[in-house]
């Protein structure tokens, strides 16, 4: 009875308390409410500032760069064409071609790597002895980069000293010089040096499914085929989501194994948009031509990125 | 068809024993409850019968089978887990026909099935939702929906209503109770809450530390615990336990320890001087202290706890130590600080020896 009544006690202290001692001293909530909002701009304001400069203006510039040919020859004055240049650009075949290339590399990479991924990541989980060595060397990927990985596999590949050759396999042309097999073999870099990534992303994806949602189905009669498929695959699908999404927006931002490998070539076959828009301003030194690609490109990630953002919002109250 | 029987079963996780030789008969139709503090090795011993885990040694007959061997799946039993372990990805119905979806059942018979289970767990307003759409109560029920809609011929439960607030608690205890009645299966109840396995089951099995200590009837494991352990680990509030050695007093055998003695029954006193224990543990229960003018022990009331329909009486010996009283609330209430004088019937004394806690029974 005595801890009862201390109970109801304690709860009207605290109560009373809310209402005595916060009503009567609160400012007007108007004002209170602008200063906060004044407040919380002048904290957002260095990260503006950085945005601002290094994001929205470039941005910006480029988007109206596109609408300004640049001269055959340097020196002449750039000439004001409205939206004729991205109509011109956008429509072109080279323009086409190369994101039919970004998105067959895209559809080369994204699926292979994330299937590999995730099979790695189940061996991975299961509870045997050793099995953290496997799971350093599954993930060792994550630490080199996409310059390393396209050297090692640029030596695989090469026609004198590569693994091909000692193998006793010698393509003509060599398979980076090979239109068919030169996209496949960058993908194949790309998979190989993403799959660290991949794998430890699916196995916190697989970590994250309670141990007894599968006990409960190895109970309910359910084999490893029918729990992978009908549980660890539909709980995994939000990571699964997510990766697709990540390796697009990779796939379409690939430069360094391109630029490493092909330049681009042979016959155009590996001419992804980012080494597009390299070359056009490079090469080419057609600013105006590359800031509508730029833009094109933008467009693409970003529309990829709102995707992935909505279905995160969505995530959040899937939640258990 | 759904007697389990455990036969010397032992589990360990590298070094750790978490099933120390378990030997255990549980008959068709039985409610068994497996009791034991926090991390004594109930849920282990359940997942070994489960096949969830397989025994460092020992077998696990099923049936009329060993089914060391056989795949939980195959083992013909359903379990529901402490959380519940719904597929949060499928609806309620999804969750309860999953059992019979694995299995190959025709549609038709599974909607029947489904709909059986829902009714007899109310849940028919209910099978369109996800589980995250449920409160804790309905996510139980799911789960128990799950584990009845196949007609296992047992039940394993592991603390099933240790999520559940106290009110739902004691109603979802009576109508588990109800269910299996009905169903007439096999039930292995895990639990760590006294009042469930007093109440719930046909026969209690105690554990500590991987080891069975006692395996009754409720009523007989509160009357007469095996061991120390169980004496203290069953009732509440808990039996008080005194060391010390059998004396003379004016012709009576009686237990003297450091804060007085307790008069013995002449069989118990002859038991216990038979039994050869160097030294004594005496355990009376607080319902069997009753004051009284000649009573044995004195003591000081230290704490009166009123519980409504009755009080424990949290009172001292001379040698401080501490000696709880229960009292129906009808009597007036003690003051605190008095001084009293407590006797208990010998009949309803407990003897056991100090080093192998092993009960002392009057011979
Ligand atoms: N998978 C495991 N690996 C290692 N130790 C375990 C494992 N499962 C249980 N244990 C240990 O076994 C003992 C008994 O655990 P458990 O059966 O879960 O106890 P209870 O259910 O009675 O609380 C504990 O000491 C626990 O730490
Ligand atoms: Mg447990």
């Amino acid at each position: 009875m005595s801890t009862i009544d201390g109970g109801a006690t304690l709860g009207e202290t605290r109560s009373s308390a809310v209402v005595g001692v916060e009503e009567p001293k609160r400012p007007p909530r108007s004002r209170r409410r602008m200063r906060e909002i004044g407040l919380a701009y002048l904290l957002l304001l260095p990260s503006l500032v950085i945005f601002g400069v290094f994001i929205f203006y470039p941005f910006l510039r480029n988007f109206y760069l596109g609408f300004y040919r640049t001269p055959p020859f340097p020196g002449l004055p750039m000439r004001y064409v409205g939206f004729d240049q991205y109509r011109d650009v956008l429509t072109s075949t080279d323009f086409l071609d190369s994101v039919k290339t970004t998105v067959l590399f895209m559809i080369m990479t994204v699926p292979a790597g994330i299937a590999l991924g995730l099979g790695l990541a189940v061996l991975a989980h299961q509870r045997l002895k050793g099995i953290g060595v496997y799971r350093t060397i599954f993930s060792s990927t994550v630490a080199t980069s996409v310059a390393v990985a396209s050297v090692i596999f640029g030596t695989l590949f090469n026609p004198v000293v590569g693994l091909l050759p000692w193998l006793g396999v010698n393509p003509r042309p060599p398979i980076l010089d090979n239109p068919q097999w030169a996209l496949p073999a960058v993908a194949l870099v790309t998979i190989w040096q993403t799959l660290g990534l991949t794998f430890i992303l699916m196995s916190s994806g697989l970590q994250a499914i309670p141990d007894e949602i599968h006990e409960a189905a190895r109970v309910d009669g359910a084999g490893a085929g029918t729990r992978f498929w009908k549980i660890t695959i539909p709980l995994l699908s939000p990571t699964i989501f997510f990766a697709v999404v990540i390796g697009g927006i990779f796939a379409f931002q690939t430069f360094g194994q391109i630029d490493l490998l092909t330049q681009g070539g042979p016959l155009k076959k590996t001419n992804v948009l980012t080494y597009f828009v390299y070359r056009t301003l490079r090469t080419e030194n057609n600013d105006g031509k590359a800031a509508v690609l730029a833009v094109a490109l933008f467009t693409i990630t970003m529309t990829l990125t709102l995707v992935q953002m909505r279905f995160l919002e969505r995530r959040v109250h899937y939640g258990r | 068809m759904g007697r389990v029987v455990l036969d010397h079963v032992t589990k360990k996780f590298d070094e750790v024993v978490a099933v120390d030789d378990l030997s255990l008969e549980i008959e068709d139709r039985e409610f068994l409850v497996l009791l034991g503090p926090s991390g004594c090795g109930k849920s282990t011993a359940l997942r070994v019968i489960a096949g969830l885990e397989d025994p460092t040694s020992g077998t696990v007959t099923i049936g009329d089978r060993v089914v060391n061997d056989v795949e939980p799946k195959d083992r013909d039993i359903a379990m529901v887990f402490q959380s519940y372990a719904l597929y949060p990805h499928m609806s309620v119905r999804k969750n309860i026909e999953f059992p019979l979806r694995t299995r190959h059942v025709e549609p038709a018979d599974r909607q029947i099935a489904v709909n059986e289970a829902a009714v007899a767990l109310g849940l028919v307003g209910l099978l369109n939702r996800k589980p995250a759409q449920l409160s804790g109560g309905q996510r139980q029920r799911v789960a128990l929906a799950r584990a009845i809609v196949r007609r296992p011929a047992v039940f394993l439960m592991d603390e099933p209503l240790s999520n559940l607030d106290a009110q739902l608690r004691i109603q979802t205890r009576a109508e588990l109770i109800e269910l299996q009645r009905n169903l007439q299966t096999t039930v292995v109840y895990v639990t760590h809450d006294q009042v469930e396995a007093m109440t719930m089951g046909h026969r209690i099995a105690i554990m500590n530390d991987g080891v069975l200590q006692q395996v009754g009837p409720p009523q007989s494991v509160y009357e007469r615990p095996a061991n120390l352990f169980v004496a203290r680990f069953i009732g509440n509030p808990p039996m008080n336990t005194m060391e010390g050695r059998v004396v003379d007093r004016e012709g009576v055998r009686a237990v003297e320890f450091e804060g007085g003695c307790l008069p013995l029954d002449p069989a118990h006193a002859a038991a216990a001087e038979a039994s050869g224990a160097k030294s004594l543990v005496v355990g009376v229960r607080p319902e069997h202290l009753a004051f009284s003018d000649d009573g044995a022990l004195h003591a000081v009331i230290t704490v009166v706890e009123s519980l409504g329909h009755e009080r424990h009486l949290i009172c001292r010996l001379t040698d401080g130590q501490m000696i709880i009283v229960r009292q129906g609330s009808d009597v007036p209430r003690p003051a605190e600080g008095t001084a009293v004088r407590l006797a208990a019937d010998p009949m309803h004394l407990h003897v056991f020896d100090a080093v192998t806690e092993r009960r002392i029974d009057p011979r």
